[in-house]
């Protein structure tokens, strides 16, 4: 049986939830972390350009760091992270100078970045395949302690470990189902410990939710749970929320490795926070892998001002007119807006949203927000973060490609 | 007061590109039987006609007595693209599972 745990749901979770839940679960055999959403790629698209050593997940590094000690401790778990993003050898190297003085070896998977070989109507600043478990299986099977990778489709940080570790075929598929599911069930973190479940307020002492972790056989049945002392709760309601989470064609869960069945899958309640899953059913994959693909498409900014007193949604619905007028009258005409007056008659909160490929039209509606405190109705206020951001804009352009044009390969630094 | 979804239902919902889907689950055998016939597709479109869904499949999960509902185009460009607030579709479930049951 192996202990397969998350403490990462996205490049923007708890930085400190790896470093807790290897203290609350010090038999956790491998911990995953993700960190790498649709449009990840393209902020670290960003980040690269100004700086080509970065393109990752930096976050990880001091994730990283929090772990040290637990390994100088003398526990053996493993890592298995996307967060190389853009650049998983840079990450990887970043990872070595703070293990610097401990024997741990680095898997690093690369060959996602598939840009050269993606014919596209736009220019593309991304273009990755979502890899598959192989890459990483061979990179634990090669003793790499800590696991690093661009773009695999978040179930293979799981699947691959049971792979590696129970000797599973790439034709046995019911079995790869059973671990796919088990890394869908644990790839956002507490979004099945009771996280964004829809009774979330029944839980008692939800700044203390747990990570979850599952522990999976050697047939692909798994329970899954969380740590003891911690709150949160896994209950048939948490974990068939989080099945059900960004799918698509439940008997076609599609992936590089698997296509996996939900029709058949059976819960059961083995305790408290508890369950237990049997029946995953798998099909062979189709021979080609998703890509996900981004292009420049703009810029977008977005302001909000807060206006008090008497018919207040109606003045924020004027002031929101009054802001784009000014901006007109200079000439820019502004693609796209989108403007909400939420709250009541007595507060509310005007946001304006706006689009266009002039990066001036938008410096300009950044900056005629804030003469409103001045010139608008008595009561405008909120005004204290500075002018709003300009942001460019990645749209988002998914296809697909061969699996046969698509050579992972893997590297072990020491 | 009129029954609601929320009261034999709960859900989840989420986004993959300018699609987003919803999750519905009967808390029990009757509820799902009941909305299987109750909550088409259709139905559910309609509720969301305003912000512009092109199209809705759904998928039915009995043995989670669940359904999951794909509504495509409905995050108006999504994630990145959307000026909406809700880019991604988290609020959908809560707003689905206001619906009335006449």
């Amino acid at each position: 049986m192996l202990k397969i745990g998350n403490a990462s749901g996205f490049w923007g979770d708890r930085p400190s939830a790896a470093a807790e839940l290897i203290a609350q679960q010090p038999d956790i055999d491998y911990l995953t972390l993700d960190y790498l959403s649709e449009l990840t790629m393209s902020i670290l698209a960003v980040q690269q350009e100004k700086n080509p050593d970065l393109g990752y997940a930096h976050d990880f590094i001091n994730t990283l760091r929090s772990l040290a000690p637990f390994w100088k401790n003398g526990l053996k778990f493993k890592i298995i992270t996307n967060a190389g993003g853009l650049n998983p050898m840079g990450c990887a190297q970043a990872c070595l100078e703070v293990l610097k003085d401990m024997k741990l070896k680095i898997g690093v998977v690369i060959g996602d970045n598939v840009l050269d070989q993606i014919k596209a109507p736009h220019e593309l600043v991304t273009a990755n395949a979502y890899l598959g478990a192989a890459p990483i299986v061979e990179a634990l099977n090669n003793q790499a302690d800590i696991v690093i990778t661009g773009r695999v489709t978040d179930p293979s940080l799981t699947l691959a470990p049971c792979i590696s570790r129970f000797g599973w075929k790439w034709d046995e598929y019911h079995k790869l189902a059973g671990g796919t599911i088990a890394g869908h069930l644990i790839e956002c973190g507490t979004q099945v410990t009771g996280g964004i479940s829809t009774n979330w307020e029944k839980i008692l002492d939800p700044a203390n939710i747990g990570y979850p972790f599952v522990e999976i056989g050697e047939h692909g049945n798994f329970v899954i749970t969380k740590p003891s002392q911690t709150s949160g709760v896994v209950n048939f309601e948490t974990v068939k929320e989080q099945l059900l989470y960004e799918i698509g064609d439940p008997d076609n869960f599609l992936g590089p490795d698997v296509n996996v069945s939900f029709l058949s899958l059976q819960l059961e309640e083995e305790g408290k926070n508890r369950i237990k899953l049997t029946g995953a059913r798998g099909k062979p994959p189709s021979g080609q892998l998703k890509v996900s693909a981004t292009y420049r498409n703009g810029y977008r900014t977005e302001g909000t001002l807060f206006i008090y007193g008497p018919r207040a949604l109606a003045k924020a619905q004027r002031v929101g007119e009054v802001v784009i007028e000014r901006v007109r009258k200079q000439g820019y005409s502004l693609q796209n807006i989108h403007i909400d007056c939420l709250g009541n008659d007595q507060e509310c909160m005007l946001r304006i949203a706006a689009r266009d490929t002039d990066k001036k039209s938008l410096e300009c509606l950044s900056k005629e927000l804030a003469p409103l405190v001045t010139s608008g109705p008595q009561g405008v206020s909120g005004y204290t973060y500075g002018r709003p951001q300009i942001r460019p804009v990645f749209a988002y352009w998914p296809c697909y490609i061969d699996k046969t044009k698509v050579n992972p390969k893997v590297e072990i630094l020491n | 007061m009129e029954n609601t979804l929320r009261d034999i239902a709960y859900a989840r919902s989420g986004d993959k590109g300018d699609h987003a889907n919803i999750g519905v689950i009967a808390y029990t055998q009757e509820g799902y039987d009941f909305l299987k016939i109750f909550l088409t597709s259709d139905v559910v479109k309609n509720y969301f006609s305003y912000l512009g869904v092109k199209k809705t499949i759904r998928y039915e999960l009995p043995n989670l007595l669940a359904f999951n509902f794909v509504l495509e185009n409905v995050l108006n460009g999504g994630a990145s693209e959307s000026l909406r607030i809700d880019s991604q579709g988290k609020g959908l479930g809560q707003l689905l599972l206001n619906m009335k049951l006449r």
